[in-house]
């Protein structure tokens, strides 16, 4: 069942989620001032930069947990803030950098505390949680592993729980920071996979990532940040490009097509040597060793 | 496996009204109950101990209404109060243990650890020896304007961009130091008279407990356990780390506050009317985890955790009584505590830092 408030309309032309000139920060220190930003409906939203840029904080101020001190978070055309807890926990989840399971907790028990924001003091537990949790356990395929203690899980099931908890909260709006960063690379793109299969359903995701391939690949909206300000927003094909990676991030990388999926994808470029074209093996008829490096400099200049 | 329902890996219920619906954990339920059986059950057997031995038989008679005269007035005026604080007061301690547990996520984060009972002695004793009273109720507002302060005091000193538990433990256990040496200080200055009366009053014990103090008492506790229910919910969602209970829609704020203040609540009234009784709220929540085997501290479980325990000590002190001489609840909970603590440190210990073997 879902909570109809979940699926009201918003404002029409407007974006449901919407950041005007925001100063956000922790007690002193201010990390992003007077930022606007708009997460378009539907979309798939990375928000990419250098460590320390700010993505998180953004995130977070999206999420309520961290309240602008100037200017206002807007979810469907009202301060965020003005809303009961609970309301904006039907339409928006967020997924933490760091979560904490209590000591002896079983799976579904985690993920079935994604359903707080639908409970209340007499009902603790509908049929429409149940069936959340199931169709979670399930999306996440978790269901043979419900039964199981988190803290015997490996490091990529225990990542699954916590988007299965935040999959039951059946929010349309889910916000992920950094899920992919303790997993290793077959895990980071199951649960690529999995966010975008929720995108298909017509969820909005907002990912922070780290990996500028992987956020090129999956997302069909990326926000660039730097300094706590945000330099640019679009589509990845439009917004990727070799100059802004060295602009933001101070890395001379070659963009190029990824040969999988045609979207932009990054290849640092190799600082003592300035080569900015790939070494192709086919590049050498004679079948002799390909030319380290070094040399290939020479040959290019 | 049913397609439909959730395979919790325990067994539960689930409840389903018109008004309403949950879901139980029945070794949980059962735990509990047996649990608060149990302190009924040990309550009611210390009622036929004392100077004047009663048995079983004489004790069911007069609690029925049968005996008559001065069986009547030990059993009922003298000794039941006794009983009774020694399962509502156990249950609070498990209660307020299970709260600060779970506030700072660490087993060693109880309110006895951290300084609170420390802060509502020395309010205490600030209240006997500078105001001179000795009445129930300026004691128990002493007691929980007391905690309150320690608590916030710690509260407040461990705080950088949240609360962290194992930061406010510490900084709890240096407090808790400090109000020790001030508690030492203001009976070495005090007249003998009342500094017995305090040193009576810190052995903590629940022999002395009548019936006009436990009459608000009771009261008190009844507002505790209201509230605690009421949080708790709240309270497991905040087990998660900040910001997941926020976006599940908690105001962490208000409830992280309504939590200390309920937590530091059961502690005082236990102070206020008993003296300081440690290591319950300690043990416990612990204690009742491994039996319920429940993810996190189970309210219900430690409460009846601790009426069991305390129950179970003040009949140990009875018997002891009959022995040698009377020696305060407080002082055998502290004993069986101690060892506790060690246990539960070697095992904290090996745990982190595969330290001890």
């Amino acid at each position: 069942m879902k909570d109809p408030s979940g699926t009201a309309d918003p404002a029409p032309g407007r974006p449901r989620v919407v950041v005007e000139d925001a100063t956000i920060g922790y007690d002193r220190r201010t990390i992003s001032e007077r930022l606007s930003v708009a997460i378009p409906d539907g979309s798939f939203t990375a928000i990419i930069g250098p460590n320390g840029c700010g993505k998180s904080t953004l995130l977070r101020a999206l999420a309520r947990v961290l309240t602008p001190s100037t200017g206002t978070v807007l979810l469907d055309g009202k301060e965020i803030g003005a809303y009961k807890p609970k309301e904006v926990a039907r339409r928006m989840g967020l997924l933490p950098q760091t979560s904490l399971a209590p000591d002896g907790i079983r799976v579904a028990d985690l993920v079935a505390r994604g359903r707080a924001p639908y409970q209340n003091l007499i009902h603790q537990w509908r049929p429409s949680d149940e069936a959340a949790v199931v169709a979670a356990l399930a999306a996440t395929r978790l269901t043979e592993l419900s039964g199981r203690l988190v803290d015997e899980l490996s490091g990529g099931q225990r990542q699954r729980v916590w988007v299965a908890m935040l999959l039951a909260q059946d929010t349309p709006i889910m916000l992920l920071d950094e899920p992919t960063t303790f997993l290793d690379i077959a895990h980071q793109y199951e649960l690529m996979e999995l966010l975008r299969t929720f995108h298909d359903e017509g969820k909005t995701v907002v990912c922070v990532l780290h990996d500028l391939n992987q956020a090129a690949r999956y997302a069909d909206h990326l926000i660039v940040m730097r300094d706590g300000r945000i330099i640019t927003a679009g589509a990845p094909h439009d917004v990727i490009t070799a100059e802004l990676v060295e602009d933001v991030f101070g890395l001379r990388a070659l963009v190029t097509p990824d040969p999988v999926t045609g979207t932009p994808s990054v290849i640092p470029l190799d600082p003592r040597t300035a080569a900015v074209r790939p070494v192709e093996p086919d590049d050498d008829p004679h079948g002799e060793p390909a030319l380290p490096r070094r040399h290939e400099k020479e040959n290019i200049r | 496996m049913n397609k439909e329902s959730v395979a919790f890996g325990y067994r539960t219920r689930t409840l389903r009204f018109r008004w309403g619906s949950g879901r139980v954990g029945v070794r949980l339920l059962t735990v509990s109950a047996v649990l608060f059986l149990t302190a009924v059950v040990l309550a009611t057997v210390s009622l036929t101990y004392g100077d004047y031995p009663l048995t079983l038989q004489q004790v069911f008679a007069t609690l029925t209404g049968g005996e008559q005269g001065f069986e009547r007035t030990i059993v009922v005026k003298w000794r039941l109060p006794i009983a009774i604080a020694a399962v509502v007061f156990g249950a609070l301690l498990g209660i307020g243990g299970a709260i600060f547990q779970s506030l700072t996520r660490n087993p060693l984060g109880s309110p006895d650890v951290i300084g609170f009972d420390s802060g509502s002695f020395t309010a205490v004793v600030l209240a006997i020896i500078v105001v001179g009273t000795n009445s129930y109720w300026w004691l128990a507002f002493a007691a929980i304007a007391g905690g309150l302060v320690t608590a916030f005091a710690v509260y407040v000193l461990s705080y950088r961009r949240g609360i962290q538990g194992f930061r406010m433990i510490i900084i709890g256990i240096a407090v808790s130091a400090m109000l020790v040496s001030v508690n030492h200080y203001l009976i070495s200055r005090a007249e003998i008279k009342d500094a017995m009366t305090v040193g009576l009053w810190k052995a903590g014990t629940i022999s002395r407990v009548t019936w006009p103090p436990m009459i608000p008492a009771l009261a008190v506790a009844a507002l505790i356990v209201v509230a605690a229910a009421l949080l708790a919910p709240a309270m497991r969602r905040l087990e998660l780390g900040d910001d997941a209970a926020v976006t599940l829609g908690t105001r962490s704020g208000p409830v992280r506050l309504g939590l200390i203040v309920a937590g530091v609540s059961t502690v005082a009234v236990v102070t206020a009317a008993a003296g300081p009784i440690s290591f319950i709220a300690l043990a416990a929540p612990q204690l009742a985890r491994r039996l319920t085997r429940s993810a996190g501290e189970s309210l219900l479980a430690s409460a009846g955790m601790g009426a069991a325990l305390l129950a179970g000590a003040h009949l140990l002190s009875l018997y002891i009584a009959q022995l040698y001489r009377p020696v305060p609840v407080g002082l055998i909970t502290v004993c069986l505590g101690g060892g506790y603590m060690i246990w539960l440190l070697l095992r904290e210990a090996r745990q982190r830092y595969g330290l001890v073997r």
